[in-house]
């Protein structure tokens, strides 16, 4: 009886768009930004911060980039590690070349260069479908990670390849407590989701799902393929470059061309699978679901391996973790192809009738 | 100019053991529309099997059929487990099902054999042969010679198969038209499990040549990561375009390394196949041999 | 150039429907058209035109070229030779998506509708090409994306209250019945406000029922907005009904032109129709 709609009447088309439209929902979002706004940093430990917090918000952010692109424009991609790392690498270079440069600054540029990369390896999709297509990107990933490991240039001759990044400071405050890096990631987030949102949302997202759905179609009514699939690629590219220089400066400390291997593409592209494609609450969903797994599974090992007579040696717990993960996605695709975010809306569903059945 | 050929030839041998690798992905992709993202993991979890079953003290002609079965199984099991329940759901979808099942399969022949990295001897030398390298004075492995011409035998056989035979015939109807297929009634799921147990000989096959080759270890699921732009070059449903492809790959891969590598910091192997196929396809977008898609409104 | 004398829509001596519109000026003329692929010639030196406000049907046995004969039209296939001059601007090919922006808009034979979207998205969609916010605003939701989106929410909703379609407002299209679907498609079309629609068989696979609200709404997208349409159908009844001229093709030549009397009677189309060794 608590989550009903009944009485709210919309009087307006632009109620009729709100992005949460039911008052509930909206009572909702605000409380769970007070209490990541507020509550969280109250009580969270260093490790809860650090371990969990910070990587589920940047890799969710990665996730709403792939999102927009394959969810949204239906470019399959399997390179979105390789945008984080041009991302990740060009706002190093911008912080260690301009002196004075302000870090958000370094970031957006960062994701601007990105978004450059992201178009130009956009462009086959023009005339490159499917998995065809698919494939392409995999040549992104290799290629960039090698350039990146192989040009002296983009490490600022760095010889080990390894770089420390540098401490995030912001209008003279030093961002290096783990909340200080979690409130900061939490709110470039925050407000980059909800862009994402105004986007999906509009004339642009509709333009994105027509050429998703029937690419001649849309072209038929008007729909330029060319300048809708590159916007959808730079876009896409964007969020993932700010997110390579989030995980670089605020999660790892470190600016290396390794930490976005094809695993982790992968896992981007898991993330979005499973909390939902062509949903932007789905990428938060599947970015807690596919950092909290391993997290869960090594606890659980541990326990077991304490309190039981189970003994499970240590390189299980990887193989278990990948195991895992595989057995999810395939589940996911049969049981749910809609993802977390599907059984977020079926709950709500049922929420509506409670306590009535039907 | 002796050194130019040692390349090119080198090159040629690794691509027809790409081709064969290739072939795997094609004949899944023929019969049932699917791009099976797990091959390479098929050929690791092969070769893996294999090994492991020698070392429970099966000899090299016990643990051949012992594989060759798990393999069929292991193919049963994903057409029942993975495929059937994905049945008329977007190609896509079923994409990232393999890719799941190439996790999967990843983790669970690790756990089941340990991840430590394992010789495998097939009984075939990997050195030069004595009287080409007094005819022509070049060096050619016997292994890499010798692995060239099972899998072209492979390869040939089914491409043989493919087109002379009744299930042959079969197969590419069930590729053309699935409802099409059944309405004449071809039995679908026969013909999938058939595939998926091909696909898992050929498999078997290349990495026991590959395992032999490079040792059997995790990075074997690379090699798929070569075939794909081999598939890309020759096209997803073509046979000869997967021989043509892995050899223009191989070929291609090892001169520039060769010829091209020292001038920009060498390790363009992994990429070069890539951009390769990328040029390739912007000019014919489904690629060298593949069928011209028609696209309609 | 045709075989029947061009008779003008107002004067037609057996004017099948009460309220007959004044057919203006040619506002689209078809010159010696040429489409051929490969070897296997589509469309053979074909030329007609259309008044502005009149509605032109083409027909033709099954391969006569009809479709490709809109997709030469809106710009999905380029023809080899001969011009299509829309509202006095004669052009050679177009990109589809300028055909559009010109005020061309179509249904497809086998519906083309954006499956993953709802009724609303798709008919949204149509109007995309007057929503000129950059994807800035979009981002920030300011200035011209918000206005934008609810202005033409307004007019997208007269036109679902026009086709009577409000109860499925919500619907994923992939879920309606085809009859429905194809009214969306319809609706999406009428969305773009065009000044040419295109219809490619509008009533395929319908019953009875759905072809009279079929023809009723054709007939009132034709006289309330005065749009000039242009439609592929099979069923003659209805053709000769709501129709003010044919074009029919075999083979993809031209063999008859005219008021529906005319063309009934013409024995080359009859002959197409019943089969005549050739």
């Amino acid at each position: 009886m608590l989550y009903r709609e009944a009485g709210q009447f919309k009087t307006s088309y632009l109620a009729d768009s709100a992005i949460f439209p039911i008052r509930q929902d909206r009572i909702g979002i605000a409380l769970i930004l007070a209490i990541a706004f507020v509550g969280v940093p109250l009580v969270a430990t260093p490790y809860f911060f650090s371990a969990i917090l910070i990587p589920f918000l940047i890799l969710s952010l990665a996730a709403i980039g792939l999102n927009i692109l394959t969810g949204y424009a239906g470019q399959l991609s399997l390179g979105s590690a390789a945008f984080m790392a041009v991302g990740a690498f060009a706002s190093f270079n911008f912080i260690a070349r301009i002196p004075g440069i302000p870090m958000l600054v370094a970031f957006a540029a960062g994701g601007l260069v990105a978004a450059a990369v992201g178009i130009v390896f956009g462009l086959p999709s023009l005339r490159i479908r499917g998995f065809y297509l698919a494939v392409a990107t995999l040549a992104a990933q290799f290629f960039i990670i090698w350039f990146l490991t192989k040009v002296p240039w983009v490490t600022n001759y760095n010889a080990s390849g390894v770089i420390t990044a540098q401490p995030i400071v912001i209008l003279g405050y030093r961002f290096d407590s783990p909340p200080a890096k979690y409130l900061l990631v939490l709110s470039i987030v925050a407000l980059m989701a909800l862009a994402a949102k105004n986007m999906t949302r509009g004339n642009l997202g509709r333009k994105w799902m027509a050429i998703r759905d029937m690419d001649v179609a849309a072209e038929v009514i008007g729909i330029p393929q060319m300048r809708t699939k590159l916007l959808a690629f730079a876009v896409s590219s964007f969020y993932c470059g700010v997110a390579g220089a989030l995980f670089a400066y605020a999660y790892l400390g470190t600016v290396e061309p390794e930490a976005y291997n094809l695993d982790l593409s992968f896992r981007i592209l898991f993330m979005v699978i499973i909390g939902g494609v062509g949903t932007i609450l789905g990428s938060f969903l599947g970015s807690a679901f596919i950092v909290l797994t391993p997290i869960v599974l090594n606890t659980t090992v541990t326990w077991l391996d304490a309190h039981t007579p189970v003994h499970i040696p240590a390189s299980a717990g990887s193989n278990l973790e990948v195991v895992v993960f595989g057995v999810l996605i395939i589940a996911f695709l049969i049981l749910e192809p809609h993802g977390l975010a599907r059984l977020w809306s079926i709950g709500k569903e049922k929420l509506r009738l409670w306590p009535f059945p039907h | 100019m002796s050194f130019f050929f040692e390349v090119l030839i080198g090159g040629l041998l690794s691509g027809v053991m790409y081709s064969l690798v290739a072939l795997g992905f094609v004949l899944i992709y023929k019969a049932s529309g699917v791009f099976n993202f797990a091959q390479g993991t098929m050929v690791f979890f092969a070769a893996l099997t294999f090994v492991g079953f020698t070392e429970l003290g099966l000899s090299f002609w016990a643990a051949l059929p012992a594989t060759l079965a798990a393999m069929v199984v292991l193919g049963l099991v994903i057409e029942r487990g993975v495929l059937r329940p994905l049945v008329n759901q977007p190609q896509i979808s079923l994409f990232m099902a393999t890719i799941g099942l190439a996790f999967l399969l990843e983790g669970l022949s690790q756990l089941l054999w340990g991840s430590e990295v394992r010789g495998l001897d097939i009984g075939i030398p990997d050195e030069p042969i004595a009287w080409i390298s007094d005819r022509f004075g070049l060096n050619i492995s016997r292994f890499d010679l010798s692995a060239a011409l099972i899998a072209a035998v492979l390869v040939i056989a089914l491409a043989l198969f493919f087109s002379r035979t009744r299930i042959g015939r079969a197969l590419r109807a069930v590729a053309d038209d699935h409802q099409a297929a059944l309405a004449v009634g071809i039995p679908l799921q026969q013909i999938w499990a058939i595939v998926w147990g091909v696909a898992g000989a050929v498999a078997l096959v290349a990495g026991l040549l590959w395992g032999a080759r490079n040792g059997v270890q995790y990075a074997l699921t690379f090699v798929a990561l070569k075939a794909l732009p081999v598939l890309m070059l020759g096209g997803l449903e073509s046979i000869p375009g997967a021989i043509v492809g892995g050899l223009i790959v191989g070929a291609s891969e090892k001169l520039a390394e060769v010829y091209i590598g020292p001038y920009v910091g060498g390790g363009i192997e992994g990429w070069f196949p890539y951009v390769l196929a990328l040029v390739v396809l912007l000019f014919r977008p489904e690629g060298l041999f593949g069928e011209k898609i028609i696209r309609r409104v | 150039m045709s075989e029947v004398a061009p008779v003008t829509a107002t004067s037609r001596p057996s004017a099948p429907r009460a309220s007959a519109r004044t057919a203006g000026g040619v506002i689209l003329a078809v010159d010696h058209i040429s489409l051929a692929f490969g070897g296997v010639k589509a469309l053979t030196d074909i030329s007609f035109d259309v008044r502005e406000h009149e509605i032109r049907a083409i027909i033709g046995p099954n391969g006569a070229g009809k479709s490709s004969m809109l997709n030469v039209i809106n710009g999905v296939y380029r023809p080899q030779h001969g011009t299509i001059t829309f509202r006095g601007v004669p052009r050679h090919d177009v990109n589809t998506h300028e055909a559009a922006a010109q005020g061309i808009a179509r249904t497809f034979q086998n519906i083309a509708l954006f499956k993953g979207m709802s009724v609303l998205d798709n008919i949204m969609t149509g109007r995309n090409l007057r929503m000129k916010a950059t994807f800035v605003e979009q981002a920030l939701w300011i200035g011209r994306a918000r206005n934008e989106e609810l202005a033409n929410r307004h007019k997208v909703e007269e036109i679902i209250d026009f086709l009577e379609i409000q109860h499925i407002r919500r619907t994923p299209v992939g879920r309606l019945p085809y009859g429905l679907q194809k009214r969306v498609e319809l609706a999406r079309a009428l969305a773009a406000e065009p000044v040419l629609l295109l219809l490619d068989e509008p009533m395929a696979g319908m019953n009875v029922e759905e072809k009279q609200d079929m023809c009723r709404f054709i007939l009132d997208v034709n006289e309330q907005y005065g749009t000039t349409i242009v439609l592929i159908e099979h069923d003659m009844g209805v053709v000769m009904d709501i129709s003010d001229r044919v074009v029919v093709l075999d083979y993809g030549k031209k063999i008859g032109d005219g008021v529906p009397a005319d063309v009934r009677a013409n024995q080359a189309v009859i002959d197409a129709y019943l089969g005549v060794a050739h």
